[in-house]
């Protein structure tokens, strides 16, 4: 098992590194940077500067930025590391003052999102593939697919217009008033985690739905199979009948599911989170792009990234953990 | 494909075969050919039926756009800024049945919130069915002024009310369908052409092609899709025309959706390529081109096909997504999500809630291709036995 993990870990290195390639070539890829903005700023603001070339050289000295692509990459990549990930010229910080909190909200929300879209799936499909064909399984394909067709934005839009006519006021934010500012505590998080649910159900819905597809078909086709009557027979309650046979084999394809999963819903939370405006990486990675603040940017697409393929390399080893039959293959 | 589930497919094999029999009048279904066993199966998915019908309606209407919208989406009127969507009155003010008509619209200034507030007024308009309005080149040939329906000057027909330029929402969201629809259906055929080289070779070739097709895969799929689009999509310069933003936008669509497609066609293409037949046609000295042609392309079309349909509608998401984000499509192209970047602020919302008429068009397209996309793969395989 611990050789089935490091191989796992090894293997994800590669595509770590291939993905740091691919968010810095694409943060570059906007014609002109930031330096171009800034100078033509410096320009408006001061006439008097005719050595534009001077200007430029100091300002790049100043932001210790080359015109070589690679060596900015590599001096990017090589702070990885200690944890050191370049400065945000927007923000006139370091990168790694300004990521924490927003990909750790990030990681709430797409955390919980998962627990929640897991356990609804997990139940609902179970109810839904015992009586199959009944008004409750109508409702939940019906809503399912419903999901799945509404946008996550739209359903954001949606929610925040039907709070603002049911309570008063539009639901937006992360926090209550007094918590915005104040230094993370256990209230902090409890306040969080009573304004988390909406951004939660609107990301989970489309996974919720087609998770609880997954599972009501794995559990329809394992239902019919001899030992689950032979179960019944040895006169064992359904609940058990159900819960210690055909569950133990539809959770298999549940948690493989888990995998793709991560990258839509941290996808979707980005999206929500511009809509619903909560502080977590989506509108700083937008307004990062915007600006061509190339640092922030890039840090950010290769955190959710790096965030990603560890929620792969969880799901793999959770998968592992459960089947035998992969983690000896 | 025992995972596949949709509701109103809960017609078992018995009756498929009934049907089957009636249709055939005692004819075996064993002599029917593929493509008529196809039909057969998807014609029993009858929600799938109707989504087909209903999506060739939609694409009809974006062809005729023009025809079908009651104004030219390039006008505007400040005399009618926000206004509900009007009322059909179908009976008299004494109350018997009429043609349907409208009423004018008065403007009246609340000095309080100072802004204008629209109420009918008394003067009936019938709603006048292939009326004459502004001219436009129907397909872009033929000159004409004919419309679907529209009202005499003097009262305004806004079947889903109109925006912040007074502009009728109905005929946006109708030109609107043009690009929306396209985005998706153009995107899947690049993806489609991407998917299905890239797939066919790592499944035909196997060995290190196929592991490293495989790896750039992987690593495509676990990038965060709309933070990757968002990296792309920012990175188009503002001065380009629209008409290049709409292909480039295609193009990043579809980059990362062939991913989806080259692992079926990989699949497929190894499965077909262990059939009995395609060993025979290698022993006998086949070539590559040949074992291709003739037998793994007609084997595995279908599910290619019920494939791509089933990823139009992440197509058409991820597009109106961007296109609300001010990182797509940007105005004068009328898309349904540039349509929607109206209702980005919560106050437009709560006062004109009737900006948010085009989500319902994408949220239905969206259904329709879903339901579709099952039919289709329910009946790509006609052979399997349905669960």
């Amino acid at each position: 098992m611990l050789l089935y993990i490091l191989r796992r870990c090894l293997i994800s290195i590669p595509t770590l590194i291939i993905i740091s390639i691919i968010s810095f070539i694409l943060i570059q890829l906007p014609p002109g940077d930031f330096v171009d903005a800034y100078i033509s700023e410096r320009l408006i603001i001061d006439g008097s500067i005719t050595d534009v070339d001077a200007l430029r050289a100091s300002i790049q000295a100043e932001l210790d930025i080359s015109d070589n692509m690679a060596v900015n990459y590599f001096k990017w990549i090589s702070g990885f590391p200690s944890g050191d990930f370049g400065y945000s010229f927007q923000h006139q910080k370091p990168v790694s003052d300004l990521i924490w909190g927003k990909l750790g909200l990030t990681f709430l929300i797409t955390f919980v999102t998962l627990i929640f879209t897991l356990t609804t799936a997990f139940f609902t499909g179970i109810l839904s593939a015992m009586k199959p064909y009944t008004l409750f399984d109508y409702v939940v394909s019906f809503l399912g697919f419903l999901g799945l067709a509404i946008p996550n934005f739209l359903l954001a839009l949606l929610l925040m217009y039907l709070s603002l006519n049911w309570f008063g006021s539009p639901f937006s934010g992360l926090f209550s008033p007094e918590y915005i500012n104040a230094p993370w505590s256990m209230d902090k998080l409890y306040d969080a985690l009573k304004h988390i649910w909406i951004p939660v159900i609107v990301v989970g819905t489309a996974g919720t739905a087609s998770q609880i597809r997954i599972m009501r078909a794995t559990m329809m086709d394992e239902l019919h199979k001899p030992y689950v009557d032979t179960a019944r027979s040895k006169g064992l309650p359904t609940y058990k009948v159900i819960l210690k046979y055909p569950v133990r084999h539809a959770i298999t394809p549940l948690a493989s599911t888990i995998g793709w999963q991560l990258p839509e819903l941290v996808s979707g939370s980005a999206i929500v989170a511009i809509v619903l405006s909560l502080p977590t990486t989506g509108p700083y990675l937008l307004e990062a792009l915007r600006g061509q603040d190339m640092y922030l940017a890039g840090t950010f697409l290769m955190m959710l990234a790096i965030l990603t393929i560890i929620g792969t390399l969880l799901s793999d080893i959770i998968l592992a953990l459960l089947d035998p039959r992969i983690r000896l293959s | 494909m025992t995972t596949t589930y949709t509701p109103g497919q809960s017609s078992s094999e018995e009756e498929l075969e009934k049907s089957l029999e009636a249709q055939d009048q005692g004819n075996d279904i064993f002599y029917a050919s593929k493509k008529r066993l196809m039909w057969l199966r998807f014609k029993q998915h009858k929600v799938a039926l109707f989504s087909g019908i209903m999506i060739i309606f939609f694409y009809l209407v974006a062809l005729f756009a023009n025809f079908v919208s009651v104004q030219d989406i390039n006008s505007f009127n400040a005399k009618y800024k926000y206004v509900a969507p009007t009322d059909i009155h179908w009976t008299d003010p004494d109350g018997s049945f009429t043609r349907p008509y409208i009423k004018n619209i008065t403007r009246k200034l609340n000095m309080e919130t100072l802004e204008y507030e629209y109420t009918a007024g008394d003067e009936m308009y019938p709603i006048k069915f292939l009326h004459r309005g502004y001219s436009y080149k129907l397909l872009g040939l033929v000159e004409t002024d004919l419309h679907l329906m529209g009202v005499d000057d003097g009262a305004a027909l806004f079947l889903m009310g109109s925006d912040k330029l007074g502009r009728d929402i109905f005929s946006k969201v109708v030109h609107g369908a043009r690009i929306s629809l396209s985005i998706g259906l153009i995107g899947v055929f690049l993806s489609l052409v991407f998917g299905a080289i890239l797939g066919g070779i790592s499944g035909f070739y196997g060995g290190r092609t196929d592991t490293l097709i495989q790896r750039l895969i992987e690593v495509l799929m676990s990038f965060p899709s709309i933070p990757l689009w968002m990296a792309l999509a920012a990175s188009l310069p503002p001065h380009w025309s629209p008409l290049i933003v709409y292909f480039m936008i295609t193009l990043i669509l579809s980059l990362i959706g062939w991913t989806g497609i080259a692992r079926v066609v990989r699949g497929i293409v190894m499965r077909l390529k262990e059939e009995k037949y395609t060993e025979a046609a290698l022993l006998s000295g086949a070539g590559n081109f040949y074992i291709i042609r003739k037998h793994l392309l007609p084997g595995s079309t279908s599910f290619v096909i019920a494939h791509a349909t089933l990823s139009i509608p992440a197509m058409i998401i991820a597009e109106t997504s961007l296109s609300f984000l001010g990182i797509g499509l940007r105005p004068p192209v009328v898309s349904w999500g540039v349509l929607l970047q109206e209702a980005q602020s919560i106050t437009v919302i709560a006062n004109y809630p009737w900006v948010l008429y085009p989500a319902f068009f994408v949220i239905a397209t969206v259904l329709f291709f879903n339901f579709l996309g099952d039919g289709l793969r329910d009946a790509a395989d006609p052979y399997m036995n349905r669960a």
